[in-house]
């Protein structure tokens, strides 16, 4: 496939904008903004820019735990995005789910769960549902080898697979559940291996290549598109950062983090020298777009900020469609 | 009027849903074309329907709770069966994590319209994996809603205000009503949640209970009758929202309470129905609110010993006396 300069801008700008928010939640993060704990995207920001950028507005996607890229990605607004991690009424959910439960539902967010592998059969249900309605929509459910070991995981996929439905299993494989690593946990050390249990067709790519990412979603979500049933995308990346705040992930190897947190591996500069070598951007136009994101990131935590946070009294709301 | 069947009235309530609004349709393990349910609940909708509409799935509890709610927060109105309560235990990720909660932790951007059914109780020598009674745990989950209903006239109408609910409803059957017969309307309506029907009214005493307890209080009050004892016998129809004010209204004229399900004593509905009652009725009771259960054990298989377990008409009548 060859893919063409507007997109590569797209992917580029994609895959820097979530880079930005994230370092932004760090950053509000370290000045105690944030409450509860944290699981940032960063690192693995390539996965959802490629996976959306092959996506319409009325797909759907599943969320994880992990779920801030996913969200923004998939067009989120950052204002209400932002607030929410916060904690304040502006929020997406006015602050009664926050980062783990950050969702735009009119953004096309099924939303993000805090429960590892409760999102695929969500995202069953979900395409089923477009199916059955004859929408043409497709639903892609991202979740984590640590989730692949989860029984939802075969429940889920086999379903899918029976039934045809329009889904695209995006497998990020960060390679460590939390501490756990892969090794200890798949014998084969990739999760596309067991698609083809369930007669899935699946692929392992460099989930950290944007490029890559987008060229499988883009076949992936055709044939869901055409009712020739599921894929499974693995895309093999890695965290920049621990598990959740305060891990230094002190327990991966040296060798294994150099080589991942290179910046031959950065799946910021893997997309913009794509873009630079194809001539779709210049240096000029990297910095014009990094200034643009980085402003209505910042405008985007200063609304955050300035938020008033819910009334005590509010937490009482939203349990029933009524009150009873 | 003509006399049918609860089984039968309950599939009424289902076809004329799936005749109403094309949004609903059935999913579970066997209740289409080839078992039409394990209790036959759903026989002859795969037929009239198709079996996209009237689904068969893989034993996958999680699945297809899990499906139900991804259907239901885009756009359809799923009746999800668990062939028995007792296998919802592999179901509680979804049901109590995800559908409860969706409305409120997604800050009221999402409806669930969601109906669970699946059945409950002993009587059939079906051992501890297919007898139990777990009202409870959902009445304990904010964000639910539970129907227990008990008469056919009941279950007709409560199903089709259950499937036009937004929000998530636990439909629970018992294994010993689905062959009670009572005259049921033909024609469509609802029975709106949250208002309990006084099954015979009575002076001395009130006896609150679910499913085939109701029946069996109901005899063992035409009994007491003989003997002088009028008995009140409030059905709550549903556990949430729960008619409180028709109970209270009941104690307040009676003075006595007895409370019976077939729930193990611990924690059961019947605990939560006295801690309410002493809050807010303590100076009308002139008596100890009695509760009748079964024991603190799983449900026994041999004859004798489920006998045993089951509350039967004495010991109601035994604990009518005690305070009357």
């Amino acid at each position: 496939m060859v893919v063409d300069k507007k997109t590569l801008v797209e992917l580029f700008t994609r895959t820097l904008k979530l880079r930005l928010f994230e370092e932004k939640v760090w950053e509000l993060f370290g000045e105690n903004l944030v409450p509860g704990t944290l699981h940032l995207y960063l690192g693995q920001e390539a996965v959802a820019a490629g996976i959306t950028a092959a996506m319409k507005k009325t797909d759907w996607v599943q969320s994880t735990h992990r779920g801030h890229g996913h969200v923004i990605a998939k067009g989120a607004d950052m204002n209400a995005a932002l607030a929410e991690l916060l904690g304040k009424a502006t929020g997406s959910c006015k602050g009664k789910g926050g980062s783990m439960h950050i969702t735009q539902f009119d953004a096309g967010v099924l939303g993000a769960t805090g429960v590892v592998a409760s999102g695929l059969p969500i995202a069953v249900g979900a395409a089923l549902s477009c199916q059955m309605r004859g929408t043409k929509d497709v639903v892609a459910c991202f979740f984590g080898d640590g989730a692949s070991n989860n029984g939802t995981f075969g429940e889920s996929l086999n379903m899918s697979a029976i039934w045809k439905l329009p889904v695209i299993w995006v497998v990020e494989n960060n390679l460590y559940a939390m501490g756990t690593p892969i090794t200890m946990t798949c014998p084969s050390g990739d999760i596309a291996d067991r698609a083809q249990g369930y007669c899935i067709p699946s692929k392992v790519i460099d989930g950290n290549n944007a490029v890559e990412v987008y060229e499988a979603a883009v076949e992936a979500v055709e044939r869901a598109r055409q009712g020739e049933g599921p894929t499974l995308i693995e895309c093999k990346t890695y965290r920049m950062r621990g598990h959740s705040r305060f891990d230094p992930a002190k327990y991966r190897p040296q060798e294994e983090a150099d080589y991942w947190l290179s910046p031959e591996k950065d799946a910021v500069i893997v997309i913009q020298n794509i873009a630079f070598e194809n001539g779709a951007l210049t240096e000029k136009d990297a910095e014009k777009i990094r200034k643009k994101l980085q402003k209505e990131i910042d405008s985007a935590a200063e609304y955050a900020i300035k938020s008033e946070y819910p009334k005590p009294e509010d937490a009482l709301e939203d349990v029933y469609a009524e009150v009873f | 009027m003509v006399e049918i069947t609860y089984r039968e009235a309950l599939r009424q309530g289902l076809r004329e849903e799936m005749l109403r609004d094309e949004s609903v349709f059935i999913m579970g393990e066997d209740v289409g074309l080839n078992w039409g349910g394990a209790f036959k609940a759903t026989k002859g909708l795969a037929e009239e329907f198709g079996e996209h509409r009237v689904r068969d799935t893989p034993i996958s509890e999680n699945a297809i709770a899990g499906a139900a709610v991804g259907a239901a927060i885009t756009g359809l109105r799923p009746v999800a069966e668990i062939m028995f309560g007792d296998l919802i235990s592999l179901a509680m990720d979804q049901v109590c994590n995800q559908a409860a909660k969706m409305r409120y932790m997604f800050g009221g951007q999402t409806s669930v319209p969601l109906v669970l059914r699946s059945v409950f109780g002993g009587g059939k020598n079906l051992a501890s994996h297919h007898s139990q009674s777990l009202e409870a745990w959902f009445m304990h989950t904010p964000g639910l809603k539970v129907a227990v209903p008990a008469f056919a006239y009941d279950v007709k109408g409560l199903i089709k205000t259950a499937i036009r609910d937004p929000d998530p409803v636990m439909f629970f059957e018992h294994k010993l009503v689905y062959d009670k017969k009572e005259e049921v309307p033909e024609e469509d309506y609802t029975i709106p949640f949250g208002e309990a029907k006084i099954r015979r009214e009575g002076a001395d005493v009130t006896v609150w209970g679910t499913f085939f307890m109701l029946h069996k209080a109901l005899e063992v009050s035409e009994e007491l009758a003989k003997e002088g004892i009028s008995v009140e016998v409030i059905d709550p129809r549903t556990l949430v929202p729960l008619d409180k004010k028709t109970l209270i209204d009941s104690v307040k004229k009676t003075g006595r309470l007895v409370l019976v399900t077939e729930e193990t004593k611990t924690g059961a509905t019947t605990a939560e129905v006295a801690a309410i009652v002493q809050e807010e009725a303590f100076d009308w009771l002139d008596a100890p609110i009695q509760r009748v259960n079964a024991p603190d054990t799983p449900v026994p298989f041999s004859p004798p010993l489920e006998q045993f377990f089951i509350p039967d008409n004495k010991r109601i009548s035994d604990a009518i006396r005690t305070i009357v």
